[in-house]
């Protein structure tokens, strides 16, 4: 009886920390503008971030090299991302008012992944840099 | 028998365990976090220690399920004095600090006290259930602590982003941790192919978080906690 009530209060819980801690990340990262470059390598230069480009925006996230200290995060706001999806879906039938909500947090995950995707560019150039300076 | 992802799980946790001590050491936040820093020592030398059991004794031997296990409810009482830490950042401009340390130390006795009558009523029978029923409690224990200071902080509407990250991840590292073990409970046959794979990846999950919240937020960053709270506008 008592791991039962454990096992329920724990899942409701920790549902609660993992959003909130999700949500603490995208804040963070809303702050951040997003350059140019960025802009252009994942082709929004003329519009604002969408939901949708969440997905194609980690495929190119992806291809470059790891700095090592962010995919942790990336995974986080991916599985959170997956919920939105999930509730969008769900909301649509059940709930209309959640719409414009989900939408305005898929598209600060996307906006995250845009901020991950500039810092791991800036991190290449770094070490192509390094490395042209190494050879020379 | 260990897998290449349990060694890999282990190796990824003491890396980033050592690493976070090394930054708040480097940054000369020692003081700031000393009870972090120390938990975080502890668990890369315990780590250490069950390589050697594991290596020793082998992975289903006593000794080393002893170890784990009892190991792990004295780093889970070690945790406490972290959250304690957070409440004392939290309630610093208050001057209830105190009152903290002597809840604090109430709390830890109280702890101990439960704990030895738990282990003296049961010392014929240190069962598996015994030991999986104690490191439920402390987990759900330390998921309460930090609940109570996660809704002090939206309550006194605390903004310093790095606290706020590092009690979160906290809490989500407390409440999936507690889940398991009741779960465990609830269902042993789910131990060998599912559960058992979720305290190590919490274990890893924990100093991965904080390490992110070092090396990204900087101390003096500031966050709308209204913002955290999910609602549909």
């Amino acid at each position: 009886m008592a791991a039962a009530l454990i096992c329920v209060i724990s899942v409701a819980v920790f549902l609660q920390f993992f959003v909130s801690y999700c949500r603490s990340i995208l804040a963070v990262s809303r702050k951040v503008e997003l350059s140019d470059r960025v802009r252009e390598v994942s082709g929004i230069a003329n519009r604002s971030v969408g939901g949708d480009d969440f997905s194609k925006l980690v495929q190119l996230v992806r291809l470059c090299p790891e700095q090592g200290d962010d995919e942790t995060e990336i995974r986080a706001v991916g599985t959170y991302y997956g919920l939105l999806r999930i509730i969008k879906y769900f909301s649509t039938f059940l709930i209309p008012g959640f719409g414009p909500w989900t939408e305005r947090e898929r598209q600060g995950c996307s906006h995250f992944a845009a901020v991950a995707l500039d810092r791991r560019i800036s991190y290449s150039r770094d070490l192509f840099t390094q490395q042209v300076a190494d050879r020379t | 028998m260990l897998g290449p992802f349990d060694y890999a799980l282990w190796i990824v946790g003491f890396l980033v365990e050592i690493g976070v001590v090394v930054c708040v050491i480097y940054r000369r936040d020692l003081l700031r976090y000393l009870s972090l820093t120390i938990y975080l020592l502890c668990v890369a030398l315990v780590n250490c220690g069950q390589y050697f059991y594991v290596e020793h004794y082998g992975f289903s031997s006593q000794q080393y399920f002893y170890y784990y296990y009892y190991t792990e409810s004295i780093l889970t009482i070690l945790l406490f004095w972290t959250i304690i830490q957070f409440y004392q950042q939290m309630f610093r401009e208050m001057n209830v600090t105190g009152y903290i340390r002597g809840a604090a130390v109430l709390l830890l006795l109280a702890t101990a006290l439960f704990s030895y009558i738990v282990v003296h009523e049961n010392r014929g029978h240190l069962t598996t259930r015994f030991v999986v029923e104690l490191g439920q409690n402390l987990h759900f224990v330390g998921m309460v602590l930090t609940y109570l200071l996660w809704g002090a902080i939206l309550k006194l509407r605390e903004t310093r982003t790095r606290l706020i990250q590092m009690v979160l991840a906290l809490g989500v590292y407390f409440s999936a941790t507690a889940c398991t073990y009741a779960l465990r409970n609830l269902f042993p046959g789910l131990q060998p192919s599912v559960l058992r794979w979720v305290p190590p990846i919490m274990g890893v999950w924990l100093p991965i978080a904080w390490a992110y919240t070092f090396a990204r937020v900087s101390e003096d960053s500031r966050l709308a906690t209204a913002r955290l709270v999910a609602r549909a506008r």
